[in-house]
């Protein structure tokens, strides 16, 4: 294989993979305060980018249907959380689990209610050729999923470590008990998480759909893809969200480029879950997760 | 254990060991009686439904509604499966499709391919399933939570993207046809009635199985490390062979039903067992409730009948609806709608204890030993 | 069956308040519906003229399973529209056999085991005396057996191959052309137009994209080609480059892409991103502005294989060319959408369906059977059909164009 390809299929994991890796983080970030994981994450995607599509060719500039699309949707993500999952506070992480399944449901339903079927387009951020590095190229709009993937990477770092708030927020995922006792107020943290997930997840939505397009049906399988990358990366790290999402990706691409064989593609998946299901059998707690310690 | 609120079901986790100390004479009487009572009325439950729904054919000869009632039952069998793995063992699987699958595709390649007799197909895609059940479970299992979750759930997409690739054996996205009906007795179960008659004995079969385990050793096993796992073990119960156990079941349960959905639609591809219908089998069972294997009916009714009855009004809305209801049950249900009744009735006391907390507990995950930056 | 028969009368009602723009034929239909009312059922006085006689009886069911929901939606949407627009259209007519028509529709959101709920319920409960559908391929195989089991003519509108080389086929039509034609007519253009030798193929996994592949696989030698590369991907994949990047390496002349949107609108931009300037052979699956809309410029130049309803100027045939723009106006009247290709095999099922009726002169199977098997010269949407005992397909490769995309809209190939 030429550098040349080698390093295209390196760019083709990255562009697919920072995808991932930020629909990953707002799945760590729910997880994170609550022990849930929403199946709905995707949807949010699919809002945002539906959502900024809609504003722009409702006549607002790029930049403001962007941050219009994410306020929309970080309102969908509140009210999901207080209609939702608050009611189920106290019931079972599972029942939880099973709301998000609902809403998903009804999520994509009433998208493709509001939006149509057909998939629809955004310009890219920045216009122009794509960047050339020993002739494998890269679109300058994967540059921007990375850099605001990274952004919000270090604003969640400073959030968790920094603040007053964001140290309640962690108090709460290790003892929601404890953290009550404290006085931390764990409805409201439960409800900024969901707003926050939401918004991560909506300003996802608005980067990718340049690249990849966007239809009311596009969340289900960016939403599986971000499961996986953030238990690759250990639930609950930020970073590991980041890091299980790129290497989704290269895992994907580089498992169609290295195998020999015509029609190799159609394995990709396979490929990608079977490499999960050894490192989790391997390490169970995923790459960047912790050890979890045994309570007797 | 502890997530917020649940403070107080870790109190009664303890609160329970040491009612269990303090009960003595008296309290096993009070307690065995209890039991003797709920059985009883299990088993009249049990005759009262299984009558009512191997009758079904006598008076009601529309197909349509009997193809309704089939795949109710065919839905039936991986939910009482799940609602075991889920509520007794504590486990849970989002690969479950992964097994209807193989059934389906078992039954169909072997009669369709090998001319294989459909009856002895069923049986060897069962078998071929437990196989599978078994490699994949002697790993998974040893995982917690979230990461069991996606280790099946990561079998199930490889068991359908092998189902898709290897077209050479299972002909691809374009399926297989002509698959044929089972036969009893010289009778095809081409049938609409006997087809019902003989796939609600399978499903009744396997309701009775999971009725019963609780009174098996196995069941009571699995009752012990569903409260603590680490003192079941510690008491010398083969924790991961229990578990594995169930799973096993689930996955022969799974798989007959795939294989009765084959020689009943006599056509399938792989698009319908993905991820979706696993998550959908886990919401089934979930939302028909965990602390009852009763739950699985309900359940399993509720997932088959609703888009029944919405697609009538309007089918845009149909999921919409669904998804909306799927909320609204877990909010005001959170025991699922086999606790409806007793919750309406106010009759929640009357549950068996171990039964109704285990409903509320938390079966996915133990999070609060986990660590994370 | 009473419910058949009071939605028949509701429809009888509603048919007797006639429309507000004949206001001559609604008097007459006023006191057709009055008579059939006072006489009932067994009347036979409905010869008013003979340009738009009301129909009276009870009515001819059809049944139609489409998938309305679920991932096919953008497909069965408008063949959903399609339907009821002809119920309404049949009956203004003046129904079949002097008695109204119903197309009683159900969805089976795409998915097969609900198309087998639906079409018993339509031959059980619904009374339909032929059943049209599905959607998908899976659904109409899935259906296959139970219309071949009761004996009722089944007309599908989904595509593969299996559904008619598959016995039995005694019960089962199609109106779509099949996989095999499609493919047919790409790649006789590549070998002819573009003349090249070598070409790739990056597929859709889903049942259209991979059924497009095995064709192209099985074909590919009688056109004097060589498939170098296959590649395939989901249908709403981040990104095509790695396929692409592969497929670039076998050195292809041309890129063959059978797939729906968005992902053949993801592989034209990513393949303009690469660099890659082969010609980009598509799909009928393309054949629709959002494919446009998606990939913008990179959208210039592909060119696929579509049903001629896409560009009725080229149809040479007049009486199709009438036929089809009727549709068109009557479609855009009704529901203010151009019509699609799904809706044409809507149209061309009905269509089909209603003459095999008027020609047997009565609604049992087997009549309906022998006469759409004599089906000749029928023009519709899709093409010009001509069924036989054997060919239950009815179409040929020139029922299909090239075309090519050029400027955003759509132009002749050839």
């Amino acid at each position: 294989m030429s550098l040349q390809d080698f390093l295209q299929f390196v760019f083709a994991g990255i562009t697919s993979g920072s995808v991932y890796a930020l629909t990953a983080l707002g799945f760590t970030l729910i997880y994170n305060a609550t022990g849930i994981i929403n199946f709905a994450q995707g949807e949010f995607v699919m809002l945002g980018g539906l959502a900024a599509v809609s504003l722009h060719s409702g006549g607002a500039p790029l930049a403001l249907a962007a941050i219009g699309a994410v306020a929309v949707v970080t309102v969908v993500g509140l009210l999901f959380e207080l209609l939702a999952i608050r009611p189920l506070l106290n019931a079972s992480v599972l029942a939880q689990i099973i709301v998000t399944v609902g809403a998903s449901l009804a999520l994509r339903t009433a998208a493709m209610l509001i939006w149509g079927r057909e998939a629809v387009a955004l310009p890219a951020f920045t216009e122009g050729a794509p960047l050339s590095v020993f002739g494998a190229t890269v679109v300058p709009q994967t540059v921007w999923v990375l850099g605001v993937t990274a952004l919000i990477v270090i604003a969640l770092q400073v959030f968790y470590r920094r603040t007053l708030l964001g140290k309640a927020v962690r108090a709460c995922a290790v003892n929601p008990m404890a953290a009550r006792l404290l006085g931390i107020p764990y409805g409201r943290v439960v409800l900024l998480t969901f707003g926050a997930s939401a918004a991560v997840a909506a300003a996802g939505g608005v980067l990718i759909t340049p690249i990849s397009f966007m239809s009311y049906s596009s969340g289900a399988l960016i939403g599986l893809k971000g499961f996986a990358a953030a238990i690759l990366g250990g639930l609950g790290s930020p970073a590991g969200a980041v890091a299980g999402g790129l290497a989704l990706g290269l895992l994907e691409s580089l498992s169609v480029g290295l195998l020999p064989w015509s029609g190799a593609s159609g394995y990709k998946d396979a490929i990608a879950f079977l490499i999960l299901l050894l490192v989790l059998f391997a390490r169970p707690q995923g790459l960047l997760g912790q050890v979890s310690a045994q309570k007797v | 254990m502890p997530r917020f609120g649940q403070g107080e079901r870790a109190g009664s986790a303890t609160g329970e060991a040491v009612k269990a100390g303090e009960v003595g004479p008296g309290g096993w009487e009070r307690r065995g009686r209890g039991r003797a009572w709920s059985w009883a009325r299990g088993n009249l439950a049990f005759l009262l439904f299984s009558l009512v729904a191997l009758t079904v054919p006598l008076y009601l000869t529309n197909s349509y509604y009997l193809s309704i009632l089939a795949f109710f039952a065919i839905r039936l069998m991986p939910t009482i499966g799940l609602n075991l793995l889920l509520g007794q063992a504590g486990q849970i699987s989002l690969g479950h499709a992964a097994f209807i699958g193989l059934g389906a595709y078992g039954s169909a390649l072997l009669t369709t391919r090998w001319g294989l007799d459909p009856w002895a197909a069923v049986f060897l895609a069962a078998l071929l399933s437990a196989l599978v059940a078994v490699l994949i479970g002697v790993p998974a299992l040893r995982l917690k939570g979230h990461y069991l979750a996606m280790a099946t759930l990561g079998f199930g997409e490889i068991v359908l993207i092998l189902l898709v690739q290897l077209k050479g054996l299972t002909g691809g996205t374009d399926g297989v046809v002509s698959i044929p009906p089972l036969e009893l007795g010289g009778w095809s179960l081409a049938d609409p009635r006997l087809f019902h008659v003989v796939v609600w004995s399978a499903a009744l079969i396997m309701l009775r199985m999971a009725l019963n385990l609780p009174r098996t050793r196995t069941g009571r096993a699995l009752i012990a490390l569903h409260r603590t796992e680490i003192a079941a073990s510690s008491l010398g119960i083969d924790v991961a062979f229990h578990k594995l156990q169930v799973f096993v079941v689930s996955a022969i349960f799974a798989s007959i039903a795939g294989s009765f959905l084959a020689h009943y639609v006599m056509f399938i591809s792989p698009e319908g067992f993905g991820v979706t219908l696993s998550v959908l089998l886990v919401a089934g069972a979930v939302i028909g409730g965990l602390a009852t294997v009763w739950g699985a009916v309900w359940g399993a009714g509720l997932m088959v009948l609703l888009p029944e009855v919405l697609a009538r009004y309007n089918e845009d809305y149909t999921l919409l609806v669904f998804g909306l209801l799927v909320i609204v049950v877990m909010i005001f249900l959170p025991e699922g709608l086999a606790g409806a009744p007793a919750r309406l009735l106010g009759l929640r006391r009357t549950l068996p204890d171990t039964v109704a907390r285990r409903s509320q507990g938390e079966p996915v995950e133990d999070r609060g030993s986990e660590c994370r930056s | 069956m009473a419910l058949v028969v009071v939605l028949g009368l509701l429809l009888f009602a509603g048919l007797g308040c006639g429309s507000d723009e004949t206001t001559t034929d609604e008097t007459t239909e006023d006191t057709a519906a009055s008579t059939d009312t006072s006489v009932g059922e067994s009347s036979d006085t409905s010869e008013a003229g003979d340009e738009v006689a009301a129909p009276t009886g009870e009515p001819i069911v059809f049944g139609a399973v489409v998938s309305a929901t679920g991932p096919a939606a953008a497909l069965g949407e408008q063949e959903r529209d399609a339907l009821e627009m002809l119920e309404g259209q049949l009956n203004d007519r003046g129904g079949l056999l002097g008695r109204p028509v119903e197309i009683v529709i159900e969805d089976d959101q795409s998915n097969p085991n609900e198309a087998v709920t639906a079409t018993n319920k339509l031959i059980q409960q619904d009374g339909a005396v032929a059943i049209i559908g599905g959607t998908i391929s899976p659904s109409t195989l899935a259906m296959k057996p139970i219309t071949a089991r009761e004996g009722i003519p089944q007309v599908t509108m989904s595509a593969a191959n299996a559904i008619t080389d598959e016995p039995p086929i005694e019960w089962m039509w199609r109106t779509p052309p099949k996989d095999a034609l499609a493919v047919a007519r790409a790649l006789t253009h590549v070998s002819e137009e573009l003349g090249v030798t070598r070409i790739a193929v990056l597929h859709d996994e889903n049942a259209f994209g991979s059924s497009g592949l095995s064709e192209i696989e099985k074909s590919a030698a009688d056109y004097g080609l060589e498939v170098v590369a296959k590649e395939s991907y989901k249908t709403d994949e981040t990104d095509l480059t790695a396929p692409l990047t592969k497929i670039r390496s076998s050195e292809p002349e041309a890129l063959v892409v059978w797939g729906t949107n968005p992902g053949p609108a993801v592989a034209a931009k990513n393949m303009d991103q690469l660099g890659m300037d082969i010609p980009y052979v598509g799909s009928h699956g393309i054949a629709n502005m959002t494919f446009i809309d998606l990939a913008g410029e990179a959208a210039e130049g592909v060119v696929f294989p579509a049903g001629k309803m896409l560009i009725p100027e080229t149809i040479t045939d007049p009486a199709q060319k009438e036929v089809v723009e009727g549709f068109i106006a009557a479609f855009e009247e009704a529901t203010g959408q151009k019509p699609n290709t799904f809706a044409g095999h809507a149209f061309d099922s009905v269509g089909l369906l209603a003459d095999a009726i008027e020609r047997a002169g009565t609604t049992e199977p087997g009549d309906i059977q022998q006469a759409l098997n004599e089906t000749t010269g029928w023009a519709g949407p899709d093409g010009i059909f001509n069924y036989s005992e054997t060919d239950h397909d009815g179409l040929e490769v020139d029922d299909l164009i090239m075309v090519r995309i050029e400027g955003g809209s759509w132009v002749l190939a050839e």
